[in-house]
């Protein structure tokens, strides 16, 4: 008479290595392949995080897509410790796999013990149609997708700079842009600031930017900081993003934004405009310069044409705000060289493009210390902070 | 000759050309002599006591002149200086 199954799978748990989940926890922190098999529903329920998914019924064919190396270390669960054993077997006798184990319990004694689980998500399917060209490059794919959504942008200006570029961020799914204005959209800002139009003439430029972004992407959360950045608030909101795309039309606030910045290690996306110039470049804390390495000191307000109204073409801002964005999704995706230590000077009128390098200053008043010992009293200070552009405005 | 790339705010001081030329074997001689023909950007350039503006960034090529040998660095005929004040702009 043939054995019943019980009795197999008693028979297959003496001849397999079993493996507490404790053990199991310790050596996903050292890089073990752990892999989950079972069925697609159960693992969309929730899993150990950094396990791969295997179902046992297309073991055979999957697993060394996976576990090419047939020597490595391989663990298996599912929910009880009773299919993983019967997959360990599998994978030992009939596969040739040297060193495999399945985990006691299972999944159910891994949540009873309270361990990390990872709930995957999964894209709807008009998530997938939307941003099926993302999806179609192996730098995006659905992991780069899913980072997008997950990221939080801040943006300084939802003007000329601010415009395009959330547009497109919006566009690409960043999940949440947080924008920063207290302005209202003027008929003269509409030659440049595409994200407004000339029905919201006097309709706050937050307000304004969030309906655009909800009619180009409802996956996107607008929020909105109908205000103007400075010292008592900038330790307020910077902390809830990821990256800063900088736009900023005035120096004290460049520099109280870079501080602030270095102090939460938060990358600065940052760009300037004038006339038909622009510069860009990627301040990252600690890996690169920061702005007051390039700057040590603003120039005189005489010389600072940024503080008054000054002509712009209008493309000009379009340009530097896309290359913000591509910048800024580079970042989130990791990806490519960002512009981190080197500044791009774009000439509109020449159509050329030049690059400098920017190197970091052992000396920096801000970046060549730790982060925590810059105070709150040094954010954005530098000489003659307050009367700098007192006369310009 | 050296060609210095002239930046948007010290266009008006140099007749609104984006490049020039000027004699000199190093930093300091070119900026001093684009101050000669160009008075209206010595006090750009130069503070009072004669050095660089701290403010203003001088790249021979593409590297900061600061961490070579700053206004003695010495400059070829085919190298191309930049000269880059801080610049703000574009939210409103």
């Amino acid at each position: 008479m043939s054995p019943s199954g019980a009795e197999v799978l008693r028979q297959i748990k003496d001849r397999i290595e079993e493996v507490d989940p404790s053990t199991v926890r310790d050596q996903l922190e050292s890089g073990a392949l752990v892999i989950d098999v079972r069925q697609d529903d159960e693992w969309a329920t929730g899993h150990i995080p950094g396990a791969r998914h295997v179902p046992k019924s297309h073991l055979e064919s999957r697993i060394e897509g996976v576990a090419p190396d047939k020597s490595q270390r391989v663990v298996l669960y599912c929910a009880s410790g009773q299919r993983s054993a019967w997959a360990a077997r599998t994978l030992i006798e009939d596969l040739g796999y040297e060193s495999v184990e399945s985990m006691t319990g299972g999944f159910t004694l891994w949540k009873d013990r309270g361990y990390q689980v990872e709930v995957p998500r999964f894209m709807s399917a008009e998530q997938r149609d939307r941003y099926s060209r993302h999806l179609l490059l192996n730098e995006v794919g659905v992991e780069g997708q899913q980072k997008l959504l997950d990221a939080r942008v801040l943006l300084l200006g939802a003007g000329g700079l601010g415009s395009p570029a959330a547009l497109y961020l919006a566009a690409a799914g960043v999940g949440t842009l947080g924008i920063v204005d207290d302005d209202t959209v003027d008929l003269s800002n509409l030659q440049r600031q595409v994200i407004h139009n000339s029905e919201r003439v006097g309709v706050s430029k937050v307000d304004s930017a969030e309906a655009t972004i909800n009619a180009l992407n409802p996956d996107v959360k607008v929020e909105k900081h109908k205000l103007r950045l400075g010292p008592d608030n900038i330790m307020d909101i910077l902390p809830n993003y990821d990256i800063v795309v900088d736009g900023l039309d005035n120096f004290p606030t460049r520099y109280l934004l870079n501080d602030a910045s270095v102090r939460l290690r938060i990358p600065v996306v940052s760009a300037a405009i004038l006339g038909f110039d622009g510069q860009l470049s990627v301040f990252k804390p600690y890996e690169g310069p920061c702005y007051r390495c390039l700057f040590p000191f603003p120039p005189p307000a005489e010389l600072a044409p940024s503080c008054g109204a000054n002509g712009v073409i209008g493309v000009l801002p379009g340009t530097m705000g896309l290359l913000q964005s591509t910048e800024v999704i580079k970042l989130i995706l990791d990806i490519g060289n960002p512009l981190i230590g080197r500044l791009l000077m774009y000439d509109a009128l020449a159509a050329t493009v030049t690059e400098v390098k920017i190197r970091r200053d052992p000396h920096c008043a801000i970046c060549s210390r730790d982060p925590d010992e810059i105070s709150d009293e040094e954010l954005g200070v530098f000489p003659d902070y307050e009367a700098f552009c007192a006369g310009a405005h | 000759m050296a060609t210095i790339r002239i930046p948007p705010v010290l266009r008006p001081a140099v007749g609104g050309e984006r490049e020039i030329s000027a004699e000199g074997d190093n930093v300091g001689e070119i900026l001093r002599a684009v101050a000669a023909d160009h008075p209206g950007t010595e006090s750009q350039l130069f503070g009072a006591d004669g050095e660089l503006n701290r403010y203003v960034n001088v790249y021979l090529n593409d590297e900061d002149v600061r961490v070579l040998d700053g206004l003695d660095t010495t400059v070829g005929e085919a190298d191309t200086l930049v000269i880059l004040p801080a610049m703000a702009g574009g939210a409103r």
